[in-house]
């Protein structure tokens, strides 16, 4: 009996892990940081990027969302959300924070010029170091919130028509 | 053509397999004492068709046959003659072949070395071994094909991966996998033993010299790897703990348990169904190890492109074979009564594969453990070098000291005399470690642990050489092993905390002062090679105290087959220390990111690795010799 | 002489105990950083742009005068458990660490039991 047990626990066991290797295996191995959503965001404290201002929690907490979009003028894939961008700018209920990062000043005028400017606030990041108070890990990457600075989605890699629909539903609701 | 040649092959070794089982298991029923000479022909055949089938995929890299996908996928005709060989078994598909040769080519070579063995026994390790050689051909034949077509024919291939273009990568997998594929013969074998009841003694005869052959092999192979690192990776480290360095790691530490174990089966007939258990885990773990790597489960270092099928398959191979072997373990095992006395060699080798196993169960968990958190709560984490180093190096310390005092105990009953000299030699190793300290410079607690403890195993060690030298009582492997593994851990010790590393952003003929050396970036230049173009860059090290002027040339390697930048470190290696120095571009600016280092020792952690498979060589030879 | 020896000896362990620094060593937090857009590299060994920020953040905060262990949990809040290589001893993490040391324990329990079997004399 005793032994009956030991066996089959040690099958039981085995069993268990050839399983979790075959769930894992259709996992993702690539990290993305998606599971952050439901976090709040904590210290903002940014530059604006043209006026001696700081921009805080405060300046977004007026807002029912806030997009943060992390975006730069060497940046290729910032090019291609940017059109997605500028129809949100129509919507009403989102306020649209571009953070520009790591980038020269003219350079990032030049880029707005050229293909419009959809932000309602700008901030700088010049060395990029508010990128890791907001976690971010490479651009483009945005993060939409809502007025308690929660975050609902992380959209990592350039914004798509599909993320475009999201963010207008999600904030239409 | 060329294809469907080797495709022919690889069918018609399937069907060799198929009945090479089929004519053992009828030999198996006969009377007869020996075997069917035909066995050994067809095994020879086998063997001979898989190494046939090798030849032609090298020379369908070698002539740059772009109509395989294998050699579209990794190769290109500007790469030099070595690397197009040696990308031959640098991708999935073909180091799968190289699998396949190490088992046929072991599995043949254990039929005719064990003629003195019944015939059972011989049989049911062929039969054990042919499926293992089944389902290894069914993998490369059905989902993992080297002789796959592409159509049209591309002009020209993808590349190889530049950091893979390297002579120590070029033997690196050929060395690892003669150690942990050779596992498979004393798989095949300990399933065999249970089988056909060919137990003790005998069978640890049997399987001691496979087991020596891969775990000198293993030891090499991990040593290879490791020099790549060091010098290809560009960081300046040995080791990472990174899932693949694992996974090699794995069978080691079971490898190692399992030919102490052998030598009580062999001298005491004791441990007979551990030593089943872990000839079964080493193996098992080699292939869980290539499951690690090749399904793209574990994020690495080194990713083959990954491929959830080829997981899958490797999955439900490993599965059956830890099913397989759990069932008839289950079905053969008895609980013997051993009695050993607790001052004997027996409970020393005992306490070697207690802490062997903790080594193992600590480093498989690290590794699996994040797959676990992913499954189970969605929840990633990262197992990396600091909770190796905090969980396993305290540990590593008293196994140092057991270590020193294990081997001279004497079988079945033993009485310390020495305590004396035991205490002498702690005291001089307490003595020497602080001089260190005192002469160079201070360390943490646990290293002044790690250091005493490995200079005490290299002292008693030696003492132990000049002991046999005296009575002319010879033990040389086992000696050699373990001095080479005191001066190892000793040489990383040093090494650990005598390195320094820096790293600065530097201008064109910018210069910066570390500790006391000068470092100055002097030249720059753009330099044309056959398959890569090259950022060159001079750098003038100065030590003005000891009037050292050397001059490193680290490079930016950019190639275009595939596109990829690689960083080519420049190392001076030295007696007593190597200066390493890398580069690398920042996006978007002037400055060079340089990072330079100075890694005392490295030169002798790499000898005593070597020593330390030498000792294993040695000991082939000393039982061969015997056997004549 | 064995008393010089042994005073020897707690001079120089004192010596060795009092040198244990209390500067804070930035290249060995970025060894235990992960760097989140490579393949199973450091941030130490990486050059990235991530890296690099990285690198100018933890610089900051240690000037900041944070300890070791405030960086890693900020980072931990930030990118999640992922970015460190040393897994927080948690709860949920408990299996990881004592796992080991556990099988360690039993295992030297097996051998204990199996010694003690023999009869006497």
């Amino acid at each position: 009996m005793k032994k009956k047990i030991i066996k089959t626990s040690i099958t039981l066991f085995f069993l268990f892990i050839t399983l979790v290797f075959f769930i894992g295996l259709n996992k993702n191995s690539v990290y993305d940081t998606t599971n952050l959503v439901g976090e709040k965001l904590t210290h903002i404290n940014l530059n604006h990027f043209s006026k001696n201002l700081k921009i805080t929690e405060q300046d977004l907490k007026k807002n029912n969302f806030n997009l943060i979009n992390f975006w730069s003028s060497w940046c290729g894939p910032c090019r291609d959300e940017h059109p997605f961008l500028l129809r949100l700018k129509d919507e009403n209920n989102i306020n649209l924070l571009g953070v520009n990062f790591k980038d020269k000043k003219n350079n990032a005028l030049k880029f707005l010029r050229e293909f419009g400017n959809p932000y309602d606030l700008i901030a700088e990041d010049k060395f990029g170091k508010n990128s890791v108070n907001l976690g971010i890990y490479g651009i483009p990457e945005s993060i939409l919130i809502n007025k308690d600075l929660i975050i609902i989605k992380k959209f990592i890699g350039p914004i798509t028509e599909e993320d475009f629909k999201y963010i207008v539903t999600a904030i239409n609701k | 053509m060329i294809s469907n040649f080797g495709n022919t092959i690889l069918f018609i070794s399937a069907f060799l397999s198929s009945f090479i089982i089929y004519i053992s298991f009828k030999n198996l029923k006969e009377d007869k004492t020996v075997l069917k000479k035909n066995i050994y022909q067809l095994c020879l055949l086998q063997s001979t068709l898989i190494i046939l089938s090798f030849f032609i995929l090298i020379s369908a890299f070698i002539t740059s046959d772009f109509s395989l996908i294998t050699v579209y996928q990794n190769s290109h005709t500007l790469k030099p003659l070595l690397y197009k060989i040696s990308g031959a078994w640098g991708n999935h598909e073909g180091s799968l072949l190289l699998w396949l040769i190490i088992l046929t080519v072991f599995s043949f070579l254990f039929l005719v070395y064990n003629n003195n063995h019944p015939k059972n026994y011989r049989l049911y390790t062929l039969i054990t071994q042919n499926f293992l050689i089944l389902g290894f051909l069914f993998f490369l034949i059905f989902n993992s094909n080297p002789f796959s077509l592409v159509s049209p024919i591309p002009k020209e291939g993808l590349g190889l991966n530049p950091i893979l273009q390297d002579p120590a990568l070029a033997i690196h997998p050929p060395l690892l996998y003669i150690g942990f594929v050779g596992s498979s013969i004393y798989f095949s074998a300990a399933i065999s033993s249970m089988l056909s009841n060919y137990q003790g003694k005998l069978f640890a005869q049997s399987i001691k010299n496979w087991v020596l052959i891969s775990w000198s092999f293993q030891t090499i192979g991990i040593l290879a790897g490791s020099i790549w690192a060091y010098y290809e990776l560009g960081w300046g480290g040995f080791w990472f703990w990174d899932p693949v360095e694992n996974a090699s790691l794995l069978p080691w530490f079971a490898m190692t348990a399992l030919f102490h174990s052998l030598k009580v089966l062999e001298k005491r007939n004791l441990f007979y169904f551990w030593v089943i258990i872990l000839c079964i885990i080493t193996f098992i773990l080699s292939v869980t190890g290539t499951f690690l790597v090749r399904s793209g489960i574990l994020n690495s270092v080194h990713t083959f492109a990954n491929d959830p099928s080829r997981g899958l398959y490797i999955l439900l191979f490993l599965s059956l074979l830890i099913f397989g072997s759990i069932f008839i373990l289950f079905k053969k095992f008895q609980l013997n009564d051993y009695r050993i006395n607790p001052n004997s060699k027996e409970t020393f080798i005992l306490v070697n594969n207690w802490f062997m196993i903790f080594y193992l169960i600590t480093v498989l968990l690290g590794t699996i453990y994040p797959i676990f958190t992913e499954v189970l709560t969605n929840h990633k984490v990262s197992v990396g070098p600091p909770f190796y180093n905090i969980v396993i190096i305290p540990i590593v310390v008293i196994f140092l000291f057991l270590m020193s005092i294990g081997p001279n105990v004497k079988w079945i009953k033993n009485k310390f005399e020495n305590y004396n000299l035991l205490i002498k030699i702690l005291l001089a190793s307490v003595l020497i470690n602080f001089s260190i300290v005192f002469l160079f410079k201070s360390y943490s607690l646990i290293s002044n642990f790690i250091i005493i403890s490995s200079i005490f195993l290299i002292i008693s060690t030696t003492l132990d050489f000049y002991k046999c030298i005296k009575k002319k009582k010879f033990n040389f492997p086992r000696l050699t092993s373990h001095l080479a593994f005191g001066f190892m851990v000793f040489f990383i010790g040093i090494n650990h905390n005598f390195s320094f590393e820096k790293d600065f952003n530097l201008r064109l003929g910018d210069k910066e002062k570390i500790e006391n050396y000068t470092v100055e970036f002097k030249n720059l230049n753009l330099e044309e090679f056959k398959n890569y173009k090259a950022i060159i860059g001079k750098f003038i090290i100065e030590n003005y105290d000891k009037k050292l002027n050397l001059t490193l040339s680290p490079e930016i390697r950019i190639y275009e087959n595939p596109n990829t930048l690689t960083y080519e470190a420049s190392i001076r290696s030295g007696l007593l220390k190597d200066y390493y120095i890398t580069m690398s571009n920042i996006d978007r600016s002037e400055y060079y990111n340089v990072k330079f280092q100075k890694k005392p020792f490295m030169m002798w952690i790499w000898i005593s690795v070597i020593f330390i498979s030498i000792g294993g060589f040695i000991r082939l030879f000393e039982n061969e010799k015997k056997n004549y | 002489m064995k008393i010089i020896i042994i005073i020897f000896y707690f001079f120089l362990s004192f010596n060795n105990l009092n040198a244990e620094s209390t500067v804070i060593d930035s290249g060995k937090i970025f060894k235990n950083l992960r760097c989140l857009i490579c393949q199973g590299q450091s941030v130490a060994d990486s050059n990235s742009d991530f890296a690099q920020t990285i690198k100018l953040v933890v610089r900051d905060q240690i000037k900041e005068g944070k300890t070791e262990k405030e960086i890693y949990r900020f980072l931990v809040e930030k990118y999640g458990e992922w970015i460190v290589y040393k897994p927080p001893l948690n709860k949920g993490n408990s299996i990881l660490w004592l796992l080991p040391y556990l099988i360690f324990l039993i295992g030297g329990i097996m051998i204990f039991i199996l010694l003690k079997k023999r009869p006497n004399g």
